[in-house]
């Protein structure tokens, strides 16, 4: 069974269609990169799955379980988007790591700010925070950042903040894990230290969406592919036969630009 | 002689200190919720909080004092501020509070507008509820933005205190003042000035440790 089923999601911003019928399952374990050019709608299909906007249209059904239908609204439905946004993690184009915080404290925040939620948090305090700087200190190894934990956000690179941002959103152990551009923002050479942390990711079997401008990386870590335009998804299928033989022609002028 | 001015500048000194510690005590919670009001999606709300700081700041402080204090005794026919020296510093108190309320929000609105709506997304992300963004996040990111043009601010309010003396509270420029008065001399206004130098020069030590302090985050 699909983790994912989006089911004709539809946004507009005024009188602006963003988003047109966008339909797409996902697999468990799947890579599912998202090509086009900007303002195709990539972007903020990612921002309606994390809730950041509310489609005008559609549903979103995570694991069988329907956390968006605009046809059918749940009462409550707004209150509970806090807990249905933690089925995605959100990895931005510019970070967003919050400047205040080491590196370590930016990836266990959430976590301990949730813990704080459990029943029995105030007998296990202190057991249930070992355990979650231990996770938090274990994902930013996985990321290569065992020598910067302690660092705060402006002592470090681009891949590195990028890097710290990934780990932030691995710690909430999410159904899927969202990339909006993950790239965008780095200079060419922090790009592939990024890069190699999310094929990582991949090889481990993440479930993951990845918006991104990077043809061969889409081609060879995704597992699925779709190529938006103006709001509305033309093509979806295998990486390769995407990018190698596209059937659409407006597929084609894109990749020629690549 | 020496001695009795000093007395006298130290009475006023207390007087001018009264006035700017309340004035900060009210009018920094105040201009936060007018800042907030600002930023309301109630059209009708910001309205008028936008008219009253085109009203506050539009018009002398010294001028806002006198319809305070005289006002209400004009209109009512008896006056709500006791005639004494507490009566007149409770109504300089107030007037200061609403002036500098409607300054500071407008500092403070910069402060959260100046944070970059992605910290805010971020937070929503990680699951976070609109308080612990507010308090885990954008806050000490406000703070840190909002501490050199609020110490300009205050600095300001210490030498505001002087125009107290418009409704004759006994404050340190009225104090240095009336030796000039009654007695020609002209040296016990530099040495009001010195008063004023020293507390400013302790509010500059406070605020450069605030900005150091601060200074571990970009």
């Amino acid at each position: 069974m699909a983790v994912l089923e989006v089911k004709n999601i539809g946004k507009h911003f005024g009188s602006t269609r963003v988003l047109d019928d966008v339909s797409f399952d996902l697999e468990e374990g799947n890579a599912l990169a998202i090509i086009g050019s900007s303002g195709s709608g990539k972007t903020t299909l990612l921002r309606c799955l994390n809730f950041l906007e509310m489609p005008d249209h559609g549903s979103i059904t995570v694991r069988g379980e329907t956390l968006f239908d605009a046809d059918n609204p749940v009462k409550g439905q707004e209150r509970d988007l806090r807990t249905k946004r933690l089925h995605f993690g959100m990895v931005f184009q510019a970070f967003h790591l919050f400047p205040q915080y080491t590196a370590l404290e930016n990836v266990t925040l959430a976590e301990k700010l949730l813990a704080k939620e459990q029943p029995d948090f105030k007998q296990k305090r202190k057991q249930i925070f070992e355990e979650i700087e231990a996770h938090g200190k274990a994902l930013l190894e996985q990321m290569g950042l065992a020598e910067r934990m302690d660092h705060y956000p402006h002592q470090l690179s681009g891949g590195q903040q990028q890097r710290v941002a990934i780990a932030r959103a691995l710690a909430l152990k999410p159904d899927i894990l969202c990339f909006d551009e993950p790239t965008s923002a780095l200079d060419p050479e922090l790009t592939g230290e990024v890069l190699k942390v999310i094929r990582g990711l991949a090889s481990q079997r993440t479930t993951m969406i990845i918006v991104t401008h990077e043809m061969a990386f889409a081609r060879d870590v995704a597992d699925q592919i779709i190529f938006m335009d103006d709001g509305v998804i033309v093509e979806q299928g295998d990486p390769r036969q995407v990018i190698d033989h596209p059937r659409e022609e407006r597929t084609r002028q894109f990749l020629t630009k690549y | 002689m020496f001695f009795s001015v000093t007395q006298a500048l130290l009475d006023g000194l207390l007087t001018s200190f009264q006035i700017f510690i309340f004035t900060l005590l009210f009018s920094l919670p105040l201009g936060l919720i007018l800042a907030f009001g600002e930023i309301s999606r109630w059209k009708i709300l910001r309205g008028l909080i936008q008219t009253l700081v085109w009203i506050i700041r539009g018009t002398p402080l010294m001028l806002q004092l006198i319809i305070i204090f005289y006002g209400p005794g004009l209109w009512l026919g008896h006056n709500i501020w006791s005639g004494s020296e507490a009566g007149r510093i409770t109504a300089t108190v107030v007037a200061f509070s609403i002036n500098y309320a409607c300054y500071f929000s407008v500092i403070f609105r910069g402060g959260i507008e100046g944070v970059p709506v992605g910290q805010r997304e971020a937070g929503e992300v990680l699951g976070m509820t609109k308080s612990q963004i507010f308090f885990k996040v954008t806050l000490l990111q406000m703070v840190k933005r909002v501490v050199p043009p609020m110490s300009n601010e205050i600095i300001t309010l210490v030498k505001d205190t002087s125009l107290a003396r418009i409704i004759a509270a006994y404050e340190l420029t009225f104090a240095g003042y009336s030796f000039m008065k009654s007695n020609g001399l002209t040296w016990p206004l530099f040495y009001t000035g010195v008063f004023y130098l020293l507390f400013v020069g302790i509010l500059t030590l406070l605020f450069n440790y605030i900005e150091r302090r601060l200074d571990y985050f970009r």
